[in-house]
């Protein structure tokens, strides 16, 4: 049975080195947190965890490899939490 | 409109894999949006009550979430090397990867167990005197805490049972290298749920 829908294998390797790379992120994002900078710790705390994200995305749920249907779905979704998460603060900021 | 008309490049056995885990990942939007709308609940009250917040975070043990995170991180490796081997075909391997991954899940929980009992011990809990009676941000920072790692402790027991079934199927060779859907979707979900421990985790335990 030919498939001529060729399924990307993600080879080991590159599993493992995206696991060591959320490894050392987690180590910095720790570290990171006994420093004191003010407000700025929580948005660095979101940055680190979005790149974290962004690789368990890309490689373990293979999104890197996905067509165009899957691409935009996704950033249509974000979008819309973009927008429930602005207009909350929006709301929020003028009562 | 001959049977080819879309996804022409589909299984002669008539199955649709790319359409399955489609509908998969639209699920997963809605979690997606579902756990959003508590993290956002979290960001008002931590912009309302920042101070009882911080009060809060300290209850909670770095070590714990430290220790979670890179469970799940590892466990999420082993479902990803899971589908990696079942395309190539390697069953035992798959298989391992997948027994891995729930005894993580299963070492998650445990350590979930432990780090709720000892907040219910200390007074800490829904509804609890303490909480009732004290200061009305700490009373919605442990709200929060047991409604998303709680609603997030119920997706780990789905995650668990998906891979399980999936550990059956696989073991069964109605998991194959050709149609392997039913894991792959499981390992999605799995990979989701880890995601939003990545938020959870520094929001809950190191922000403050």
């Amino acid at each position: 049975m030919e498939n001529q829908q060729e399924q990307h294998i993600i080879g080991y390797k590159t599993l493992l080195n995206v696991l060591l790379l959320l490894f050392v992120l987690t180590g910095i994002t720790v570290g990171a947190s006994y420093l004191d900078l003010g407000q700025l710790n929580v948005w660095l705390a979101l940055f680190i965890a979005a790149i974290k994200g962004t690789l368990v995305l890309f490689f373990f749920m293979h999104m890197k490899y996905e067509g165009r249907a899957l691409r935009w779905s996704f950033l249509g979704t974000i979008f819309f939490l973009f927008i429930m998460i602005s207009f909350t603060f929006w709301d929020v900021a003028f009562r | 409109m001959s049977s080819k008309s879309f996804n022409s490049g589909s299984h002669t056995s008539g199955q649709d894999e790319s359409g399955k885990k489609f509908g998969m990942w639209l699920f997963l939007y809605t979690e997606i949006i579902l756990f959003g709308g508590l993290f956002v609940l979290y960001a008002v009250y931590f912009a309302k009550y920042t101070g009882d917040f911080i009060e809060g975070g300290k209850e909670l043990n770095r070590l714990f979430g430290v220790v979670n995170t890179i469970i799940l991180l590892i466990s999420s490796f082993a479902v990803a090397a899971a589908v990696t081997a079942i395309q190539k075909k390697e069953k035992i391997k798959s298989m391992a990867g997948i027994i891995t991954a729930l005894l993580c899940g299963l070492i998650f929980l445990i350590n979930k167990y432990f780090e709720w009992s000892h907040k219910i011990h200390n007074g800490i809990y829904p509804n609890s005197e303490k909480l009732v009676d004290g200061p009305d941000g700490l009373n919605q920072f442990f709200g929060l805490y047991y409604v998303i790692t709680g609603l997030h402790g119920v997706h780990i027991i789905i995650g668990m049972t998906l891979l399980l079934i999936s550990l059956i199927f696989v073991m069964t060779n109605r998991v194959a290298h050709n149609r392997f859907a039913m894991l792959e979707n499981s390992g999605l979900y799995w990979h989701l749920v880890d995601l939003i421990w990545i938020f959870i985790f520094p929001l809950f335990y190191l922000v403050i």
